[in-house]
């Protein structure tokens, strides 16, 4: 049995550095994210669905984690999150141009099904929830190893109309396994707005039906969701049983480079939660505590900005995978 | 009236895209029936993704016309609940490959009902759904999984490749008293074709000719159609003429006419996008070399789509789909040219 690990410190107590860490996270991920609505709308790539807005949410998950320990099944929009947990910008990069390169699956797999071995990030599915049900899974075996990491599992909070919500959060409540299920909820599934979706006001409501903890915290907070995301992990690590957290934020943009929303919701909406954005929020709060002025702020921004061109570029001039790889690995090697 | 050819001289023809053809036979059935509505992800105010639905709900509202949940097996169960007691719905799953998420409902239920309850119950209900690959969204957004549905008996599936079939074949789909599966090729929505203005249905099982020729025949489904034309084109500038035969839809199988065509060329290629391993290629072989051995002057040969998930680079997906030089290639040698 592995020793359960120190918990964390509360946001309160969080290290100067450690914050500023976290803005950088926050602001790395979006400016590499803004990029790629770029290369998509000059047809350099052939999609993109982006993390924009959520950035607040997911860094505070990735930072009440051990990376390359717990282990993670981000959604597609988690881009500041496998940031965080290991994966680096060119490597996002060469997944969205689909070389072979890329990481995740050599070219194989959209851009943003998110699969990265050392950092324990599992892919997703494309019809969107199944995961939610393997997560307990990857905790039930972590139970049975004995090891004290825990599980976290992301998803839109359109997915928990699936019925794979039910089985997931029901099994895991039933053997208290180590698993923290983060919904972040951005209130639209692609064009419809939560009132089509569920008739409760907060996804975190639901976790009552299966006797479970559920918080719904500001997902627009970085400090509020750490801190709830740190009581979340220390319960499962000490075997407690699982969390249902719901981040409630919002998208700003578009649901991928496909799609249009202004079909669907308004231009003043949209504007009103550019407002609330959980970078510029974070700022605020780094400049009103004399970690962050102007001149800082303009130096991490180039650090970023040579990071993204370095990524584009390298993704750009990194080959394909050759046309005889194609049929490479459709079945595991032989025993 | 029943039209079994494009019979491009009718002078009572417009020319209307893929989507549209559809969205008309949507919107003229629901006029018609009161009983049919539309179920589904985003199929309201969005329209759907590829916005082939856009403006049915401005004309008959979200009371038929309506929004689901992400809950592909929990709306299809509604589907098939209201359709056993009076209503023909429409359900739409987005993309194929979340069919699988459904299976329960469309292969162990609607399929089913009929027959287990000895006729008493029907279920009228169109699953309406995508295939093709080609749009670089691998391996779970690509798919051609018609093939399932045609193995299940109590299920008819429609796959079209043309707006007119496309259109016609719908009013049929809605207007049957058994499930059917309605495929339609997502790189198509934008193909224009001549539609007429006038009320017509085209009949499950009945194929379509859409080239003549003497040497070959090439069966093709769906998007391989235009792959088909597009192959017989090539192989006609080298003095050889290639029949085009589209079944229109995988089950009822119109056997008769691929035989009759097979029997007349001598030579036959089965071109379809789903997997090649079991798939629908096979099915249509075995028919011919089954009904035309004694006609064939050489194996049936068969294109489907490689069997591997679609990968997401394009130098690897393009590979994956059947190409009209393949095509050309196998006609050529089976003709020993």
């Amino acid at each position: 049995m592995t020793a359960y690990q120190q918990p964390l410190p509360p946001a309160a107590e969080l290290e100067d550095s450690v914050l500023l860490q976290m803005y950088y996270q926050m602001l790395r991920a979006r400016r590499l994210d803004e990029r790629m609505w770029v290369l998509h709308r000059q047809g350099k790539v052939a999609f993109h669905i982006s993390g924009i807005g959520q950035e607040g949410t997911q860094i505070g998950a990735a930072f009440a984690l051990r990376k390359g320990y717990d282990w993670v099944y981000p959604y597609y929009r988690d881009i500041s999150l496998v940031l965080t947990l290991g994966m680096t910008p060119r490597m996002l990069m060469l997944g969205l141009f689909g070389k072979k390169e890329a990481v995740s699956s050599g070219g194989r797999q959209m851009p943003e099904h998110f699969s990265y071995r050392p950092s324990k990030l599992v892919t997703i599915s494309s019809p969107v929830g199944t995961q939610i049900a393997q997560a307990p899974g990857t905790a039930f075996a972590s139970k049975i190893k004995g090891s004290d990491e825990v599980t976290v599992v992301c998803f839109g909070e359109g997915t928990t109309s699936q019925g794979d919500f039910h089985e997931g959060l029901n099994w895991a409540s039933i053997h208290k396994l180590p698993v923290i299920f983060l919904c972040q909820n951005n209130q639209y599934a692609i064009s419809e707005p939560m009132s089509v979706e569920m008739a409760v006001k907060s996804v975190a409501d639901r976790a009552k039906g299966y006797n479970m903890v559920g918080v719904k915290v500001d997902g627009n907070d970085v400090l509020a969701v750490y801190d709830v995301m740190r009581e979340a992990v220390a319960r499962a690590r000490k075997g407690e049983g699982p969390t249902l957290v719901e981040g409630f934020t919002y998208r700003p943009v578009p649901h991928s480079s496909d799609d249009d929303d202004r079909t669907y919701r308004s231009r003043e909406e949209v504007e009103s939660w550019k407002k609330k954005d959980p970078i510029l929020r974070f700022e605020k709060l780094l400049y009103e505590r004399k970690l962050l002025d102007d001149a800082k702020k303009t130096e991490i921004e180039a650090g970023i900005m040579d990071e993204v061109n370095d990524a584009t570029d390298y993704a750009m001039r990194a080959p394909y995978p050759a046309a005889e790889e194609c049929l490479y690995p459709v079945y595991g090697p032989l025993p | 009236m029943f039209m079994q050819n494009n019979q491009v001289n009718d002078e009572n023809m417009r020319e209307i895209s893929f989507a549209e053809a559809i969205r008309e036979a949507l919107a003229e059935e629901m006029r018609r029936d009161p009983t049919v509505y539309i179920m589904g992800e985003d199929v309201a105010e969005a329209g759907t993704p590829f916005k082939v639905l856009l403006g049915l709900v401005d004309e008959f509202g979200t009371e038929r016309v309506v929004d689901t949940p992400i809950s592909e097996a929990g709306f299809s169960a509604i589907g098939v609940g209201s359709a056993m007691t009076g209503m023909r719905p429409v359900i739409d799953i987005m993309f194929g490959d979340f069919l699988p998420l459904a299976m329960e409902q469309i292969v162990n239920r609607a399929a089913k009902i009929h027959y287990m309850s000895g006729g008493k119950l029907r279920v009228p209900i169109v699953f309406r759904t995508t295939l093709g690959a080609g749009r670089r969204s691998a391996a779970q957004h690509s798919q051609s999984l018609h093939a399932w549905f045609s193995h299940i008996p109590g299920l008819k599936v429609a796959i079209p490749s043309t707006p007119y079939d496309a259109k016609g074949l719908w009013k049929t789909a809605i207007r049957d008293d058994s499930p059917v599966i309605f495929f339609e090729d997502k790189m198509m929505y934008s193909l224009k074709g001549l539609v007429p203005d006038e009320e017509y249905t085209i009949p499950f099982g009945l194929a379509d000719i859409k080239r003549s020729g003497k040497d070959i025949t090439l069966v093709a489904t769906s998007s391989m159609v235009q792959v088909a034309l597009d192959a017989a084109k090539k192989l006609e500038e080298i003095g050889l003429s290639a029949e085009v035969v589209d079944p229109r839809t995988t089950w009822p199988l119109d056997k008769k006419t691929l035989i009759a065509s097979a029997k007349k060329t001598g030579r036959v290629i089965v071109i379809d996008e789903g997997y090649e391993q079991y798939g629908v290629t096979a099915e249509l072989a075995a028919v011919i070399a089954e009904g035309a051995f004694y006609y064939l002057d050489a194996p049936v040969r068969r294109f489907g789509a490689m069997d591997v998930p679609v990968p997401f680079s394009p130098v690897l997906e393009d590979q994956t789909i059947p190409s009209a030089e393949q095509i050309v290639e196998a006609a050529k040698d089976l003709c020993a040219v």
